[in-house]
């Protein structure tokens, strides 16, 4: 085994034997950053059992997703799917009252080719709520691709952009005013005047992403301060709320993973898309600031200085990681962000494993990753798609990184055998993006330096029995 | 189709897995989509297993749906054997792969030509069996594979061990407080002089699978997984078994006098009487009894519970509590709804009601009627009786992270009987704490001085950042003020934004 490591980025492709979530977890953030969303999931126990186990407490406070746990008679089709479908989505509907229910496919939809997407426009409209399809399947995504099969499938039905503030809408306006009078009509063009002035400052710009409500208006400040405004969000808080998209949109993405959300807006959509590194770590938030600036001519203020604080409050932690070594073994495609962030922190990444890479829609942070490393002068780490646990493992025994990042099959058994891990699963569940949260991520990562700093001199690191020789 | 929110039991390839990655040095190949691995997540972190966990996937994607596994799960069987020599293969359908009717026998005929290691096809269906009847089903089936093995070859030894030896059957991982159970089983048969020939699943090599035979009887501790193979060895080499849990005062001596007449039956010369011991444990050595008739225990009489859990801990508990302590148990049940006959008959004359389902809103329901003094449930009615303010201890599967304990727990034998009397007492007066707090209105009667260094005088937040402070979890909001509010003062700033707040978090946080 060569583990040598190369001048410029290799791009490497296994197995596939790798450890990874269904890409369904994504219901676990999604239904409650959509407030008055329900998801259904149409699979089977497999499905559920995943869920409540990966999920774990989340599923006592009355969430708002549950299984359409199909049974044998489903399978076999002697049941009427579309009735089946019907008969439980009216119990949503009766119990919870959503505003949109989004149907789940799984690998057995699949299989079994349940037509969902033909089934959902006929029930929506008898059951008056609208109904999105996703089909998240572990046959074709892996975990956080999840969230990209819902979001593409949900930029169907953002409503068209309006630009101009056409008359027909001040005539309804006018029409409104009559209903209540006391609204003088000058006011009210005067408002409409002076939100199009705004709009004339840059055209609108869509960010596509779930993030917790918090990271979301952190990252709309940002953007403020160079004033940009942020016209609408993919997701927005509500289903309701979805926003405007048409052909004079700029559409940019803030996570890694939604390549397919990227495609839908620039193709079905006509958006415009921004191809920028990602806002996590502060050069990325930089970078990401930037690019979005200069593609609307303008300059941006101040941000230097800002990314420099950020490093400046960071001292502590960098003090902690220079010099460290760290092996991805990839399953949440946020790798190749969080290791460019790492490796601008002074560490050395040895491997990045990452399930899928779309060298399209990452074109800009996989650049950004290799200027990093030109300027910090360190070896480029090897990518590796869809790569094999096993292998990995073997490389690593060679290779002993300083810091693991993996699932959370793997994690005590390493560190049972001396190599620090840091679940990869929290840096999709932690607020990771724009400035504000760089610490949060260094926080992560050193959280396990940091306990061994305490445990150093116990003699305990390995405490694995001997190894069987093979 | 059915709208489900959570499940007792799991699918069955759970069941599976648990069984083969219990004994040593087996390995499981699941025939699956990606993502269908997240039992080693369970196994590495409910279990805090050290190693890895030998599951993995023989990935079924878009290809694999087009095509069909084709070479791909003869290869992935042929490099595991390789790459970890294992004694056993054990090829695991899925929910998935059941759909697909791939002929996964055909791969594992082909398999084990190319390959050291025996290949197994686990043989359970998975729209008709749940987790604990697929563990039950596949234990069996390494057990009779092996020994039909023997048989062919001609090393089955059938001569029984010339002192009395016993099997335990149905220990394993991810269990309830199996480990516990296991060492005090071991601990209670060494008292009554009987050697412990095999433990199985848990730890054992299949290779030694072909001793079996060789005790006097089995001992099925848990109702659900261990059945089968006992019947299955009964039957073919007339090995007794005992099926009595041995949870509960009573229980126990009664499991300990099957085991005497057992032994007595088979030993030609020595008679044993295990009388005096169980007399001797009964009254000295636990404390169980002593207990029952405290007058601690004397408070609980008559006092409502509810109980819910797999067949063999609700039964067994419901007994317990009626039987042993004076409670009311006022409903009991189990969602092992296919064993709900022998539940009934286990339980009857011991509670009010019986419950069979496997919905839990059905029980979360039934525990809001009936409003007992103290839920005993799985984690499931632990969080039931959270919402309604009712303590709850937890007796039985699904569990969480918790129900792992590093220190001694069992369940089973003289020592179980100490914990199962501590928790009930536990989970009681815990509720009555409660409620005479409630009565006399709490701990303090004095009004909490206010530990916020902030005064609401020189400081004003605005509309949006009082939003945005509304918006951060409760424990830590104090903090977040605070701090942001010392950063304002600091910079002479009185009018709090969201971008001051945000400020004063990346300020503060160095």
């Amino acid at each position: 085994m060569s583990n040598k490591i190369s001048e410029t980025l290799t791009f490497e492709c296994e197995t596939g034997n790798y450890h990874t979530f269904c890409p369904i977890s994504c219901v676990a953030w999604l239904y409650q950053k959509i407030e008055d969303s329900f998801f259904l999931v149409v699979g089977t126990k497999t499905c559920g059992y995943f869920l409540q186990n990966a999920l774990g407490v989340m599923i006592f406070a009355e969430p708002r997703y549950a299984m359409a746990e199909l049974e044998e008679g489903d399978i076999s089709a002697q049941l009427n799917d579309y009735e089946e479908l019907k008969r439980l989505c009216l119990q949503i509907k009766q119990d919870r009252n959503p505003s949109v229910i989004i149907w789940i496919g799984t690998c057995t939809t699949e299989i079994i080719k349940m037509d969902l997407e033909g089934m959902a426009p006929k029930l929506e409209n008898e059951l008056g709520i609208p109904i999105v399809v996703a089909r998240a399947n572990g046959l074709d995504y892996a975990f956080t691709q999840g969230e990209d099969t819902v979001l593409a499938a949900m930029a169907h039905r953002c409503p068209e952009q309006i630009l101009l503030i056409d008359k027909k809408r001040v005539i309804q306006d006018s029409n409104i005013q009559n209903f209540f009078s006391f609204l003088s009509i000058e006011k009210k063009e005067e408002t409409i005047h002076k939100n199009f002035e705004k709009l004339k400052k840059n055209p609108p710009l869509v960010l596509f992403g779930s993030l917790p409500s918090t990271v979301a208006s952190q990252l709309s400040s940002e953007l403020k301060r160079q004033s940009i405004q942020v016209s609408g969000w993919l997701p927005a808080q509500r289903y309701t709320d979805l926003p405007s998209l048409g052909d004079q949109v700029y559409v940019c993405g803030v996570n890694p993973f939604l390549s397919r959300t990227a495609t839908t807006l620039m193709r079905r959509r006509k958006c415009k898309l921004i191809g920028a590194p990602f806002p996590i770590g502060p050069d990325g938030t930089r970078a990401w600031i930037e690019k979005i600036c200069s593609v609307f001519g303008i300059k941006t203020e101040g941000l230097e200085k800002r990314e420099e604080q950020i490093w400046k409050n960071l001292k502590d932690y960098l003090d902690l990681v220079r010099g460290k070594s760290v092996f991805f073994m990839g399953d949440n495609l946020l790798e190749i962000s969080l290791a460019r962030f790492l490796i601008r922190c002074g560490m050395i990444v040895y491997e990045i494993g990452i399930p899928y890479l779309d060298k399209r829609y990452q074109a800009a942070e996989l650049l950004f990753l290799q200027n990093t490393c030109k300027k910090m002068s360190i070896p480029m780490p090897r990518i590796v798609e869809k790569p094999d646990n096993y292998n990995q493992i073997q490389r690593m025994r060679e290779l002993q990184p300083d810091l693991a990042i993996t699932g959370m099959a793997h994690a005590n058994p390493l560190e049972a055998r001396g190599i620090n891990t840091k679940w990869s699963v929290e840096f999709t569940f932690a607020q990771i993006h724009g400035f504000t949260n760089a610490r949060d991520v260094l926080e992560l990562v050193t959280r396990p330096l940091r306990r061994n700093n305490n445990l150093e001199n116990l003699g305990w690191s390995n405490l694995t029995k001997k190894e069987k020789k093979k | 189709m059915k709208l489900a929110y959570w499940m007792y039991a799991g699918p069955a390839h759970i069941g599976t897995l648990r069984v083969a990655s219990s004994f040593k040095n087996v390995h499981a190949i699941m025939h699956a989509p990606l993502g269908d691995d997240y039992f080693n997540v369970m196994r590495s972190m409910l279990e805090r297993e050290r190693d890895f966990t030998p599951v993995t996937a023989s990935i079924v994607d878009r290809h694999v749906l087009a095509r069909g596994s084709q070479e791909k799960v003869v290869d992935n069987i042929t490099r595991k054997d390789k790459e970890e020599r294992p004694d056993l293969i054990v090829l695991t359908p899925t929910c998935t792969s059941s759909i697909l009717q791939e002929d996964l026998q055909n791969f594992v005929n082909r398999a084990s030509i190319t390959s050291n290691s025996d290949v197994i096809l686990a043989d359970v269906n998975h729209y008709r069996v749940n987790e604990l009847q697929a563990a039950d089903r596949t234990l069996e089936q390494v057990v009779r594979y092996y020994l039909e093995k023997a048989r062919r070859q001609g090393t089955l030894d059938q001569a029984i061990t010339k002192e009395p030896s016993a099997n335990i059957l149905g220990i394993f991982t991810l269990g309830f407080h199996n480990q516990h159970d296991c060492r005090e089983l071991k601990r209670l048969l060494q008292d009554l002089n009987i050697k412990v020939n095999k433990i199985i699943p848990e730890g054992g090599s299949v290779k030694d699978l072909q001793d079996l035979p060789k005790a006097w009887f089995n001992l099925v501790p848990y109702r659900e997984i261990g059945l089968m193979t006992a019947i299955y060895l009964e039957k073919n080499f007339g090995m007794p078994y005992i099926s009595i849990t041995p949870m509960g005062i009573v229980d126990t001596a009664e499991c300990i006098r099957q085991i005497q007449k057992h032994v007595n039956n088979l030993s030609s010369n020595k008679k044993f009487n295990y009388e005096p011991y169980i007399d001797q444990q009964t009254r000295f050595v636990s404390q169980a009894a002593w207990f029952s008739r405290s007058i601690d225990c004397q408070n609980l009489t008559g006092k409502k519970a509810v109980v819910f859990g797999d067949a063999t801990h609700a039964a067994s508990i419901t007994r317990i509590l009626a039987r042993e302590m004076g409670i009311r148990v006022s409903c009991t049940g189990t969602y092992c709804k296919h064993d709900a006959e022998w539940f009934k008959e286990q339980v009857q004359g011991f509670c009010d009601e019986i419950l069979i389902t496997d919905d839990h809103t059905k029980v979360g329901d039934m525990i809001a009627r009936v409003e007992p003094s103290a839920i005993f449930g799985t984690q499931m009615e632990r969080h039931i009786g959270k919402r309604l303010d009712i303590p709850c201890g937890v007796i039985s599967s699904p569990v969480h992270i918790q129900n792992f304990p590093l220190g001694y727990r069992p369940f089973l034998g003289y020592e179980g009987t100490n914990q199962i009397a501590d928790l009930v007492y536990n989970s009681f007066t815990l509720g009555m704490e409660d409620h005479l707090l409630e009565i006399f209105g709490g701990h303090d009667t004095k009004e909490v001085i206010t530990k916020s260094l902030s005064t609401d005088t020189d400081l004003t937040w605005n509309q949006e950042s009082q939003l945005e402070l509304n918006k951060i979890p409760g424990f830590v909001r104090g903090k977040i003020k605070r701090n942001t509010e010392k950063f304002a003062r600091q910079n002479n700033i009185t009018n709090i934004t969201v971008e001051i707040m945000y400020a004063a978090k990346e300020a503060l946080s160095a």
